[in-house]
């Protein structure tokens, strides 16, 4: 196995992560309806429905850092370590979902049910917005330089350094707050999905999450549409034969004509979603829309970062100095390191067998008033 | 404070916190297990309805372990950027691992504990209970791997040209000396402090005098675990003083405050510092002390006339070498000009390369390679500088070792009663014993990571990289904030988690959980 190989193949798990994060975002897109929601039972089946599945989003969210750090370990410690307030800011609106659910309905939890759900709200629209800023970054480029001769420097020895801002600059941008709104929606739009899915019995449930995945949809379609008209019009930088980073016109649109494949991925999940949409609009009983709306998603966040990690493109570019920006060639841990990281991911799929299974035997049946009426161990 | 000490203060606030979390979840985890099992071989529903109630304390402790824990994830990145650069090509391995193996099995079967007891079958729900504990291990292995590999970097080389240490044997990271005798050590005192939790939780119903039978079934399985527990938890103990006086005899002088050391080396049973104490002057740095003859000899070499260096002897280079002789190694201000020397090959190295100078270049590498096992003394200027604090090492390590005294105690006398003195529950005397015990075996669990990681400072990377060097190049100011703010969202954690337990506690003893 040569090192460029490993590195390709750690993009692609990397990607894959980042893909199943974002679909797995419905969970908070879903935080973000619960305080509108006035019916009791209604709001239980919600949160009861997303509640079982919060586990999963917040560990893939921790894998994918992991997997970040272990293999991109420069990308690590230049982006958490500059991006200070930014990186906190997501960490804070996470820390204060893991607790909430466990916490809401409990007796002696001191601040009353609509504080947590307030909290649920927080993570789900900032935590949203915010990990789309970040993502963003990668698109758009950052405030940062990388210097390893520091690293012998007894005053200074850091070799990341960032612009004083330490990220705000980053959560300024309107490029990367577009990319978080679309982010919000995209996950309250699947939301709407799941909760069409795993939701039944109760027709004003129903027609409250068909309502919300109607006008969800038409705002996330249209952020959507800008944020690909941006993005494709934007300059990217490229690793030049000789080593260089230069500044590319429209190289992330580039890179998608060229990796016809990733573009082809990108339009099939496009099409997917706006399938789902159409679908559901006309069809008042249809429940399997979370499924094209996830498949699409995963389709095209797997195009968007193929087109930002491979075919030549800095992943991470530096806006200070371009030759600092990150590739993966760059970034990358040693090729022992990633030769063994691979011998451990071949139990991925296992992984992905036994989540796929066990979602399986849990959700066979539908969430029902009953259910929740029945009592048992609930959030 | 200085960022570096704002940078520390954070992230010894998390660890603590989250390890306020942890042990209980793999205490209570095998608990539990034990106890499901008991219900899924007799299908006495008695058994069914205890190990939901354990369960229960178990999920709100579970949540506030997960919310604390990725913070530390973050903050590798965040506080400790060229740590992360300089270590991540082995430290990061263990943390992926970590998440692909062991976090999806706890965030995937722990919904099937709760919620699965009627949505699959018993046998099923069995399985998921002892995944989840299962995966609450696999965590705590990956994540002691790295810690280990802090304390005893093994397995890596240095790569100059990418200006950060390279792995070259994953076997010799992951099975060091020093990692498998941490883990079990770590993982073991969950298993002692999740037994005092239900322990004490169990003598509280028995002196409200309610859930009589409920207290004593858990007090039986707690007891047999914690007993376990804390024997094997000492013999990794006792594991451990070994490799410490080998890897790092540095930490181990500090943890008997031992400025001088000699052959039958005395372990301090009780001791008080004197605070007055400097590197200067020729004192045993004790006010009083009550000493074990050649204790510390047997501890650190299994022999009782062994030598055991003091500070100043491993300041002046004399130590003790991986067969227990004792050798003169490099004495502390050699290690700094070897240090210094080591950071100029890197320079010279690395300005070789730019150059296209691969003559330099090997001779700088040369150089570099034979320095480079002192290249964090090059950021120092004094030897005392790479003397861990002493007086909170000493403490903490007395107070680990007697608590772990009293606990023993406890489980051997909680046996003694369940099997033999069963009237004996109704002492109060006893059943406050057991409630006190849960305090206290936080404060023992807790001292032990002082020592551990009090006792490696100033290093973060033993010997290779200060404290101080492993920053991120943020602000003072934005780490003082962010310090702030999470000591203000720890306490509410804690204040929270401790209330809805005492309430659920509460809730418990009004009605008879076994109905």
């Amino acid at each position: 196995m040569e090192l460029l190989h490993l590195q390709q193949y750690w993009w692609l798990l990397i990607s894959v992560l980042g893909a199943l994060l974002v679909f797995f975002l419905f969970v908070q897109g879903g935080q973000t309806m619960f305080l509108g929601t006035r019916d009791n039972v209604a709001r239980q089946m919600m949160v009861n429905s997303i509640g079982r599945k919060w586990e999963l989003t917040f560990t893939t969210l921790v894998v994918f850092g992991g997997a970040f750090f272990a293999s991109f370990p420069l990308f690590y410690s230049t982006s958490f370590g500059g991006a200070y307030w930014l990186w906190i800011l997501i960490l804070l609106s996470f820390i204060i979902q893991a607790f909430s659910y466990e916490f809401r309905r409990k007796p002696g939890n001191i601040f009353g049910t609509r504080f947590y759900d307030t909290l649920l709200f927080i993570n789900g629209s900032l935590g949203c917005i915010l990990l789309g800023v970040a993502v963003a970054t990668m698109f758009f480029g950052a405030e940062f330089t990388v210097t390893k001769g520091n690293l012998v420097d007894n005053g200074v020895p850091v070799i990341s350094q960032w612009a004083p801002t330490h990220g705000l600059e980053a959560i300024l941008s309107w490029p990367n707050l577009l990319l978080g709104f679309t982010v919000l929606f995209l996950a309250r739009m699947q939301a709407s999905f799941y909760f069409l899915n795993n939701l039944s019995g109760d027709e004003a449930v129903r027609l409250r999450c068909r309502k919300e995945m109607t006008w969800n949809s038409v705002i996330f379609v249209v952020l959507f549409l800008a944020f690909a008209a941006v993005l494709f019009t934007a300059d990217g930088y490229s690793v030049s034969a000789d080593g260089k980073i230069v500044l590319t016109p429209y190289k992330y649109l580039t890179n998608l004509v060229e990796m016809w494949w990733a573009g082809i991925m990108l339009v099939v999940g496009v099409v997917l979603v706006l399938y789902a949409v159409a679908i559901a609009m006309v069809r008042p009983q249809w429940r399997a829309g979370i499924w094209f709306t996830g498949v699409g998603t995963v389709l095209v966040i797997l195009a968007l970062f193929f087109a930002l990690g491979y075919n030549s493109t800095a992943y991470y570019p530096s806006l200070i100095d371009p030759q600092c920006s990150l590739t993966i060639e760059n970034s990358s841990s040693s090729l022992f390191t990633l030769k063994v990281m691979t011998y451990v991911s071949v139990l991925v799929p296992f992984v992905v067998a036994y989540i796929a299974y066990v979602w399986h035997k849990m959700d066979a049946r539908p969430i029902t008033p009953d259910e929740i009426a029945e009592g048992g161990h609930q959030y | 404070m200085s960022m570096v000490d704002w940078s520390r203060g954070q992230f010894a606030l998390t660890a603590i916190v989250h390890w306020l979390f942890v042990p209980l979840t793999i205490g209570l985890s095998l608990i539990v297990g034990i106890m499901e099992t008991i219900y899924y071989r007799t299908r006495q529903e008695k058994w069914k309805k205890l190990t939901k109630f354990w369960m229960t304390l178990f999920g709100i402790n579970f949540a506030c372990g997960v919310a604390t824990g990725i913070i530390l994830e973050f903050e590798f990145g965040t506080n400790w950027s060229n740590y992360s650069w300089f270590v991540g090509d082995i430290f990061g391995a263990p943390l992926a691992i970590e998440g692909i193996l062991a976090f999806f099995m706890e965030s995937t079967f722990i919904a099937v504990m709760f919620f699965g007891w009627k949505k699959v079958s018993p046998a099923f729900h069995l399985a998921s209970t002892w995944l989840t504990a299962l995966g609450v291990v696999l965590s705590a292995l990956w994540i002691l791997v790295a810690n280990a590999w802090m304390q005893y970097p093994a397995g890596m080389e240095f790569d100059p040209s990418q200006m950060r240490n390279v792995m070259v044997s994953f076997t010799d990271v992951a099975l060091s000396p020093v990692a498998v005798n941490k883990f079990f050590h770590t993982v073991l005192s969950g298993w002692v402090l999740g037994a005092t939790f239900v322990i004490g939780v169990s003598c509280w119903f028995l002196l409200r005098k309610t859930n009589i039978e409920a207290a004593k079934m858990s007090i039986k399985i707690a007891s047999w675990v914690g007993l376990a527990g804390i024997v094997l938890t000492m013999w990794t103990g006792d594991g451990s003083a070994v490799e410490v006086a080998r890897c790092q005899p540095m930490k181990l002088a500090a943890m008997e405050a031992l400025y001088n050391g000699e052959k039958g080396q005395s372990l301090v049973a009780f001791g008080i510092l004197d605070p007055q104490k400097s590197l200067e002057d020729d004192s045993d740095g004790m006010l009083m002390s009550i000493d074990i003859p050649c204790g510390l000899s047997i501890l650190a070499n299994h022999d009782a006339n062994s030598f055991v260096p003091g500070i100043n002897d491993i300041m002046a280079g004399i130590s003790v070498n991986a067969d227990g002789d004792t050798v003169n190694t490099v004495s502390y201000a050699d290690r700094i000009l070897l240090g210094k020397q080591s950071h100029e090959a890197l320079r010279q190295f690395s300005e070789a390369e730019k150059a296209g100078d691969t003559a330099t270049m090997e001779l700088a590498r040369l150089k570099l390679k034979e320095t480079f096992p002192y290249f964090g003394y090059g950021y120092f200027d004094e030897p005392s500088q790479a003397i861990p604090p002493v007086a909170l090492t000493f403490y903490s390590f007395r107070v680990m070792v007697m608590g772990g005294g009293w606990l023993l105690l406890l489980f051997v006398v909680m046996l003694f009663v369940a099997y033999r003195r069963e009237k004996a529950f109704e002492w109060k005397w006893l059943a406050w014993a057991g409630l006190i015990s849960i305090p206290i075996v936080w404060i023992v669990s807790e001292s032990g990571w002082v020592v551990a990681e009090m006792g490696r400072q100033p290093w973060v990377i033993q010997d290779l990289m200060p404290t101080r060097a492993a920053v991120s190049a943020v602000s003072s100011g934005s780490v003082q904030t962010t310090f702030w703010i999470f000591t203000v969202i720890f306490t509410v954690l804690l204040v929270t988690e401790i209330s809805i337990m005492v309430h659920e506690i509460a809730k418990a003893s009004k009605n008879d959980i076994l109905k």
